[in-house]
């Protein structure tokens, strides 16, 4: 427990509260600036892959545009539409950035650098980003608007059948890892490249990856913002901070899918060169970059991210039907069949994931 | 393609990747967005911008009010008013152009008979509040005088082509 | 104690949730107030060290099931005042079967049968401790054949729901298949004519 001045002045009580929160600040506070700064980078990526140079006017190569972003939305009026429920249109915003933060309380950082190390973590963040979408569809009926409505209508029903081929890719990973603590999925899958159960579990990644892109609501899947069916989808209605907020969420949540998708199949922390370097290398200044440790973790989520803004920049969005039909057709089969080729190989103890 | 490897290059998502290293490549391609304030698109000789009434050499304005002007303008943003001069000639006492009306067509500068009003290569014009859209004789002879010699430059450079 | 205050904080919001269920007159705020009070129910089950089932009820119940009863209520154009007819005339019918079930429920789950001494509150378990894995030992050993046979009825029950609702209409069922429309090739769908473009023995003038 790292040393704090003035803390031991507290109650005992207090003390516990009082760490807890300065947790929760250290977690939030990057992730927001995360977030901040993943807005940038979708745009100046997708703008380079649109031979495009993207925002490149505030601050050296545009790199204050997020906070220009962001003072702009705190500025701006919140309208409330006539014939919208006052109470509910405020509250759905709170509801999908807290569902969206909450799950982060689970996510392990690093060896035992986690917030609260629970035993049914993966239940946990699927609990929590299932309650993500009630920020959605309250959004959309508390709007008093038929796009609105229609949006949250086709997210939920999309969200919903989403949830299940990702429970059931999960479902594999913790037949694989024995565990539904995510620290211990991670340390499953340690001893290098070749322990992590990105191989074993291959189609349940891609598997889980395409969800995640789907329960962000994320291009290709992106129908219910829908912006050139029907406008901006859920929030049609909201600006300024309100609208910000939804943006928050959203990002944090396309965060929190790569983190967990780092954590689960790639190894989350672990490097991919463990027991492939010397002790002796890894002891020197560079070559503890080697060594396994937070940077790998950024690294890895950095490149989901990359996939999310590509796919954006790449894929048409799917029809409504269309992705029904990915969801419950073919990625659920995909899984179950899949869960079942784990459990004989599990049974059979088939190395080096399940000796 | 028979269906086995159909079948294959579906599960491999294989132009799922297609479509992603089409993409990818254009990451790195060279980006042809000009930088507008440090860099400038070339402009032709013949390009239209804001409005400017020209004299002759000697200082006479070459307007003779005929109204041609007035007459072909298709959105009618231009308002002509006569009356002799005391020399006995015939001028404006009034030519206004209201800038948010105009549309930039050129068929003043085309009807001109002398050549008078004519189009520029000012573009970065703005105005705070709408009265400063609304150009009159007194500002567009103006115009005219600032830029004169890149005027009598792109009609000459035009002439041959007319 | 702060686990008692916790606990009659969330069972005092449970208990508010769940009159407001029943009393609200908007359809939308009583499923809401319905989500509300299951994830009420979870902390409370927290409390009692049973997280699996905590996350489970917020997973099942609040992610899925009431995410489709507010699809379908939200759908339905639900006219308040037809619901409300004839209330009066139903109120006697209602109070007594109100009163025939709290004279049941609290015959049933009373403090005679649910009292401490009869059934003992739980003692805490470590952090350690696993509850996933008391209750799959448990589902899988000694209660191994309700377990299988409530799977077996499940399963009854999708291929049920998959054969109604394919049923009559799978003769003349239009869709697409997706499939197939991606194999198309250009040259099963396109068939390049080389014409003249003038007939030599044209008889028009």
């Amino acid at each position: 427990m790292p040393e704090i001045p003035l803390l031991d002045l507290l109650p005992s009580g207090l003390q516990t509260l009082t760490l807890i929160l300065l947790k929760i600040i250290a977690i939030v506070t990057p992730l927001l600036l995360c977030v901040a700064y993943l807005t940038y980078a979708e745009r100046r990526v997708i703008g380079f892959m649109q031979v495009r140079m993207g925002p490149n006017r505030v601050g050296p190569i545009g790199l204050l545009q997020p906070i220009a972003d962001a003072v702009k939305l705190a500025f701006k009026e919140l309208i409330i539409p006539a014939g919208a429920n006052r109470f509910l249109f405020i509250l759905a915003p709170i509801i999908s950035l807290s569902a969206a933060l909450s799950a982060w309380a689970v996510v392990p950082f690093g060896p035992d650098r986690v917030l609260a190390d629970i035993n049914a973590g993966l239940l946990y963040i699927l609990a929590m980003t299932s309650m993500g979408i009630y920020g959605v569809i309250i959004a959309g009926w508390a709007s008093n608007s038929k796009y609105a409505l229609l949006g949250a209508m086709r997210s939920a029903a999309q969200m919903v059948s989403y949830e299940i081929a990702m429970g059931f890719a999960l479902v594999g990973v913790l037949m694989a890892a024995g565990s539904l603590n995510l620290g211990e999925i991670v340390n499953a899958q340690a001893g290098g490249f070749g322990h992590w159960f990105v191989w074993p579990l291959l189609p349940l990644f891609v598997v889980y990856f395409i969800s995640g892109v789907a329960e962000t609501n994320r291009a290709p899947f992106d129908v219910s913002e829908g912006e050139s069916e029907i406008v901006a989808g859920f929030h049609v209605e909201y600006s300024g901070m309100s609208f910000s907020v939804f943006f928050m969420a959203e990002y944090a949540n396309m965060i929190l899918i790569s983190v967990l998708s780092s954590t689960m199949f790639l190894g989350g922390w672990l490097s991919p060169f463990e027991g492939l370097v010397s002790a002796e290398t890894l002891a020197s200044p560079l070559g503890s970059l080697l060594d396994s440790g937070f940077h790998w973790f950024v690294f890895k989520v950095a490149l989901f991210l990359f996939f999310y803004l590509w796919f954006r920049a790449t894929f048409p969005r799917y029809r409504y039907d269309q992705i029904m039909r990915l969801g419950w057709k073919v990625f659920i089969p995909v899984t179950l069949v899949w869960i079942f080729v784990i459990g004989v190989a599990i049974a059979a103890g088939i190395g080096p994931w399940f000796d | 393609m028979n269906s086995a490897q159909r079948l294959i290059k579906t599960f491999l998502l294989w132009e799922l990747w297609k479509g992603l290293f089409l993409t990818g490549r254009y990451l790195f391609a060279r980006k042809v967005t000009v930088r507008y304030p440090e860099e400038k698109a070339p402009q032709s000789p013949r390009f239209r911008g804001l409005h400017a009434l020209r004299r002759y050499e000697n200082g006479e304005e070459r307007c003779i009010a005929c109204k041609l002007c007035e007459a072909v303008c298709p959105a009618l943003a231009i308002t002509i008013d006569v009356e002799p001069r005391d020399d006995g000639s015939r001028r404006t006492t009034r030519y206004d152009i209201d800038l948010s009306k105009c549309i930039f067509c050129g068929f003043c500068e085309e009807a001109c008979p002398v050549d008078s009003i004519v189009e520029t290569r000012i573009f970065e014009y703005h105005g705070e509040q709408r009265s400063d859209l609304l150009m009159n004789k007194v500002k567009l002879l103006a115009v005219g005088a600032d830029e004169e010699g890149r005027i009598a430059e792109d009609r000459a450079a035009d002439a041959k082509y007319r | 104690m702060v686990e008692q205050l916790v606990f009659y904080a969330l069972s005092g919001i449970l208990v508010f949730a769940g009159s407001m269920v029943v009393t609200v007159r908007n359809p939308i705020h009583a499923a809401l107030f319905l989500v509300l009070s299951f994830f009420t129910t979870a902390g409370i089950w927290l409390l009692l060290d049973a997280e699996f089932l905590a996350m489970t009820l917020v997973l099942v119940y609040v992610g899925a099931v009431m995410v489709l009863f507010l699809f379908v209520i939200m759908m339905l154009d639900v006219n308040l005042v037809v619901l409300r007819e004839g209330f009066s005339r139903y109120l006697p019918v209602g109070i007594l079967i109100a009163v025939l079930l709290g004279l049941e429920l609290s015959m049933v789950v009373g403090a005679s049968q649910f009292g401490l001494d009869i059934v003992p509150a739980p003692a805490h378990h470590g952090a350690g401790y696993s509850n996933i894995e008391e209750l799959g030992s448990v589902l899988y050993t000694v209660y191994v054949y309700p377990f299988e046979i409530a799977s077996v009825l499940l399963l009854v029950a999708i291929v049920a729901a998959i054969a109604l609702s394919l049923g009559e209409h799978r003769k003349n069922r239009k869709g697409q298949r997706p499939e197939e429309q991606v194999a198309v090739n250009r040259k099963d769908r396109v068939r390049l004519v080389q014409m003249a473009a003038e007939r030599p023995d044209s008889d028009t003038p």
